[in-house]
């Protein structure tokens, strides 16, 4: 790794994890939030020239620039709200749940410094409901900032289901304005979220807990992590077959195999999953690769959101694989038709394939399928199922060989090494 | 340049509009409608803007790009 970080002095080191809880201790570690003290077009050009400078994307899975973000919202008018995006409905992902119950000043801090910046007159705060340990972290942490400095406009904290789908950001948005978490269609990206007619900004946790550093620290902190074209620190959720599962925070292009090593891994994985479960595996000749998106994106996979799982040798990757369809095939939002039936079709398509239940049809039809629920929802749930699927056709190919050739997997009825929210059926068949 | 645009959310499968426009619209197994984002000939512009009324769902639109796109 090139990285500036050992030239600079400890405490100058760029990091978003490891800092004080409470608000007193918050203050004394990294400064008081600077934020301005009356409406200042000098302030927000220094903040929005900063967040520029630092090429921060946003950390939800779309990767996103939070400049040009701003720069929408800035540009729907004033009166907004910036929505703290606590959902993190991804069941390998607990960053933004770490982030929450360690930092939460960070990332509110974060959500008033945009505030400011873009006009809005208030934050609210999204924590699933059932998700007890973090919203009683952020309520904390609301009351201790209530009346002081560091929350100048009012915090809300507010708790939509608990569903995959539910942090997609329009679903978010509606959810507030209505209470249906529903994403919505919308073919022109480029206009302004809206909670009614306020504009809305939409941000993660993660992403926020970085704008509140790099308003502290200066773009140049950020950018001595990672690589020029994808800089800074990231935060990802580490599990499969490794001795400490867990959140690790590390450079930008930081090779796969080297994040999963942080963990301590039990044994070699047979294959990694990377970015979530609508990310992809990527197999053993592209271990070394930078976790960047990039780079990512030239083995089939993206960055999505922080995950790394490792998958032992002692598991079978299509099984594991129709286990995450037939769960995002029950994550759907149940809106649009390719997702409605297209997932468990490619769901059940992929259990037949892991249990050697093939025909000569399947492997075609499962081809066709994937062609043509890719690109075809309102919101990007269903392009994630396919860009996994696909991803374990190409990772498994020998298994595929042998699956299809009718021999019995010896792995197939293994417990997974996955996590999920709630027990599944047998392999979604 | 005309592009046929469907709204997943509003389409309920009535399959209309690939009946109207086969040429540019065919439906998926499941009698949704596929488009391929390509633009429309100016020959089927007319007969786009009526699978568009006919609609039920109202889920099809025509939209021509700005110039900024």
């Amino acid at each position: 790794m090139v990285s500036a970080s050992g030239t600079l002095p400890e405490t100058k080191r760029y990091r978003i994890l490891g800092h004080p809880t409470d608000l007193a201790g918050h203050v004394a570690a990294l400064g008081p939030v600077p934020l301005p003290t009356s409406s200042s077009p000098a302030w927000r050009e220094a903040f929005v020239s900063a967040l520029e400078a630092s090429g921060l994307p946003g950390r939800g899975g779309a990767g996103f620039p939070a400049a040009i973000k701003l720069a929408v919202a800035h540009g729907a008018g004033g009166r907004g709200v910036v929505v703290v995006n606590g959902m993190e409905g991804e069941p390998a992902s607990d960053k933004d749940k770490l982030l929450l119950l360690r930092s939460p000043h960070l990332v509110l801090d974060g959500a008033q410094l945009l505030a400011a910046a873009s006009g809005a007159r208030s934050v609210t705060v999204c924590v699933p409901e059932g998700r007890d340990h973090v919203a009683a972290a952020v309520a904390t942490a609301l009351a201790e900032r209530a009346g002081t400095g560091h929350a100048p406009l009012p915090e809300t904290l507010v708790h939509p289901p608990d569903r995959f789908v539910a942090g997609e950001e329009s679903a978010l948005v509606r959810w507030i304005a209505s209470g249906a978490s529903l994403p919505a269609f919308r073919p022109d990206k480029g206009l302004p979220l809206r909670v009614g007619r306020q504009a809305a900004l939409v941000h993660n946790a993660e992403t926020l807990a970085h704008v509140a550093m790099i308003a502290r620290t200066g773009p140049d902190a950020f950018r001595g992590h990672g690589l020029v074209e994808d800089p800074g620190t990231c935060l990802i959720t580490i599990s499969g077959t490794v001795e400490n599962p867990g959140v690790v925070e590390v450079d930008r292009g930081t090779p796969l195999i080297d994040i999963v090593r942080r963990a301590t891994l039990h044994q070699a994985p047979q294959a990694l999953l990377v970015g979530g479960y609508g990310g992809a595996w990527v197999g053993p000749e592209h271990f070394a690769t930078p976790y960047a998106s990039l780079s990512l994106r030239a083995v089939g996979s993206s960055a999505g959101v922080g995950v790394v799982i490792a998958l032992g040798p002692d598991a079978c990757g299509l099984m594991e694989t129709a286990r995450i369809a037939h769960y995002l095939a029950g994550q759907s939002a149940g809106q649009c038709g390719p997702c409605v039936y297209g997932l468990p079709a490619i769901a059940d398509d992929m259990a037949r394939l892991a249990r050697g239940r093939t025909d000569v049809a399947l492997m075609a039809r499962l081809d066709r399928r994937l062609e043509e629920v890719d690109g075809r929802g309102a919101c990007r749930h269903p392009d994630g199922a396919v860009q996994l699927v696909r991803s374990a056709l190409s990772v498994f190919v020998a298994d595929v060989r042998s699956h299809t050739g009718g021999a019995t997997c010896p792995h197939v009825d293994i417990p997974t090494q996955l996590r999920f929210p709630t027990l599944l059926g047998a392999g979604g068949a | 340049m005309i592009r046929v645009v469907i709204d997943p959310i509003a389409c309920d499968a009535y399959g209309f509009c690939a009946e109207l426009l086969p040429e540019a619209i065919t439906l998926d197994e499941w009698g949704y409608p596929m488009v391929d984002g390509a633009p429309l000939p100016a020959d089927l512009v007319e007969v786009a803007r009526r699978a568009a009324r006919d609609c039920p769902r109202r889920a099809i639109t025509l939209r021509e790009p700005k110039s900024r796109s």
